[in-house]
């Protein structure tokens, strides 16, 4: 087989509100540098294909599959994974408190990646329909819960956040 | 990690068409949901890749001077769905391209993607082809442009030349004024799933909403390459509105498209929501054009 010379660049990225730099192999998705660079585990890998949301990040705001995502894509770009949502002592966000209320984490595989879409959703500042937050969440497979805890505890979270008392169905 | 040999990324289109030129054999990646899922199935082990993925000159929905709708080819589905320009002159599109995956891979996937790897299913691909749209290609000569459907050669194979990468598509006036339309995608989930069959349908009607001045459909996966259903369409053209006249334009597609049995669906069974999508994508067209029937 033709041997070749491994191809490194130099990433500079924001990673949950810090300025870092780190050399990579060009090979490497966002997954593989997130979890081995920076030990974000929170960045699951799950099926690597971009259909399961397990490695889901917000990027620039907006919610990506870093398993099918170029490490060095991130240049420039402001990354955020579960870890960025934790007080400064450790305290769980209010979602995270809310999948743990609502019993809509079992095995957890699935609920960072989960957690990072409802962040999109719940820092909109919207009141979105349970079809709407169904639909923002179907890039994700839980095969642990059945959704429905998990569609209210996003629910809740964001009546919560809107001041407002949830409506009784 | 990916097997990949080598990465190129473009610096800009004038870049990416040198870096085409001086590693022909290289991939062209934009988003990656397909190029990086195929390299992880196995295929293009060993690749070379240019990358476009950061190319912002070609990313956006913006008008140009003469009224086309210019589309780079580096747009996100999510981020066409969300354009003012696409709501207003051709929302079908937007809705289209909304039922691509899940919310994840319509922020990654590209418009250009989705038409340069030639294949029949995407749901860009039926509206665009309904839409008459033109592709441009930028390449050593400079800019070429040509009608999407002679884009498409065959399944899987667009006419990509040396050098050369997408760089927008293209809807002209005459194409999208006063026009109306709807996509249907079969599919089996709701959700991150290919179509079984795509269908879109758009109207322009006289300006007393009674008669069709023109209707166009197009199909995805009822042939090897996207397909205009060009019976139905002159059936359709200049004939009063009515529901007769859905049925009749829904029974024509038939004479057009061809499509095969996989294991996702029969012939059968698509030769059949072929006609019933037509019909109820033209009434919904019809309604939305501000037509009664």
């Amino acid at each position: 087989m033709e041997k070749h010379e491994i191809q490194y660049q130099t990433v500079h990225f924001n990673l949950n509100g810090k300025d870092v730099e780190r050399t990579v192999d060009v090979r490497a998705s966002l997954t593989d540098m997130l979890r081995n660079d920076y030990h974000t585990l929170s960045v699951k890998k799950g099926c690597e294909v971009g259909e399961c949301g397990a490695c889901n990040v917000l990027i620039d705001g907006e919610t990506f599959n870093s398993c099918i995502y170029l490490a060095v894509w991130a240049e420039g770009r402001r990354i955020r994974t579960l870890e960025g949502l934790m007080g400064p002592d450790g305290e769980l966000s209010d979602i995270q408190q809310a999948f743990i209320d609502e019993a809509a984490i079992q095995c957890g595989f699935c609920t960072p990646g989960f957690i990072m879409s409802a962040v999109e959703l719940l820092e909109s500042g919207r009141e979105y329909t349970d079809e709407e937050i169904r639909r923002h969440l179907s890039g994700h497979l839980c095969r642990c819960t059945g959704y429905e805890n998990i569609l209210r505890a996003v629910k809740k979270t964001m009546y919560r956040r809107l001041g407002r008392e949830m409506p009784q169905t | 990690m990916y097997d990949m040999k080598a990465l190129y990324q473009a610096k800009s289109v004038a870049d990416a068409v040198a870096l085409r030129l001086a590693h022909p054999d290289a991939q062209i990646i934009a988003g990656g949901s397909d190029v990086l899922v195929q390299m992880r199935e196995g295929r293009r082990a060993g690749v070379e890749l240019i990358s476009i993925q950061t190319l912002d000159e070609i990313r956006g929905v913006s008008m140009d001077e003469d009224g086309t709708l210019r589309i780079g080819s580096l747009t996100s589905f999510s981020h066409i769905t969300r354009d003012p320009l696409i709501q207003k002159y051709i929302n079908v599109l937007g809705e289209a391209v909304d039922q691509v995956g899940g919310p994840q891979i319509r922020n990654i996937g590209t418009i250009g993607g989705n038409t340069c790897n030639g294949v029949t299913s995407a749901d860009s691909a039926s509206t665009l082809h309904a839409w008459d749209a033109i592709v441009e290609l930028t390449g050593p000569e400079g800019v070429r442009r040509q009608p999407i459907s002679e884009f498409y050669i065959r399944a899987g194979r667009v006419d990509i030349r040396e050098g050369e990468i997408q760089t927008a598509i293209l809807i002209p006036k005459e194409s999208y004024e006063n026009c109306f339309g709807h996509y249907i995608k079969y599919a089996m989930r709701n959700a991150m799933d290919i179509a079984t069959l795509g269908t879109s349908v758009n109207v322009r009607l006289s300006a007393d909403k009674k008669r069709v001045e023109r209707a166009r459909v197009a199909f995805g996966v009822a042939g090897p390459v996207p397909l205009r259903a060009a019976a139905a369409e002159q059936l359709a053209a200049g004939r009063p509105v009515s529901q007769e006249l859905a049925d009749r334009f829904a029974q024509a597609v038939k004479e057009d498209i061809n499509p095969r049995d996989s294991w996702r669906a029969a012939r059968d069974f698509r030769l059949h929501i072929a006609v019933e999508s037509a019909r109820r994508a033209f009434i919904e067209s019809v309604k939305l054009a501000g037509g009664d029937l």
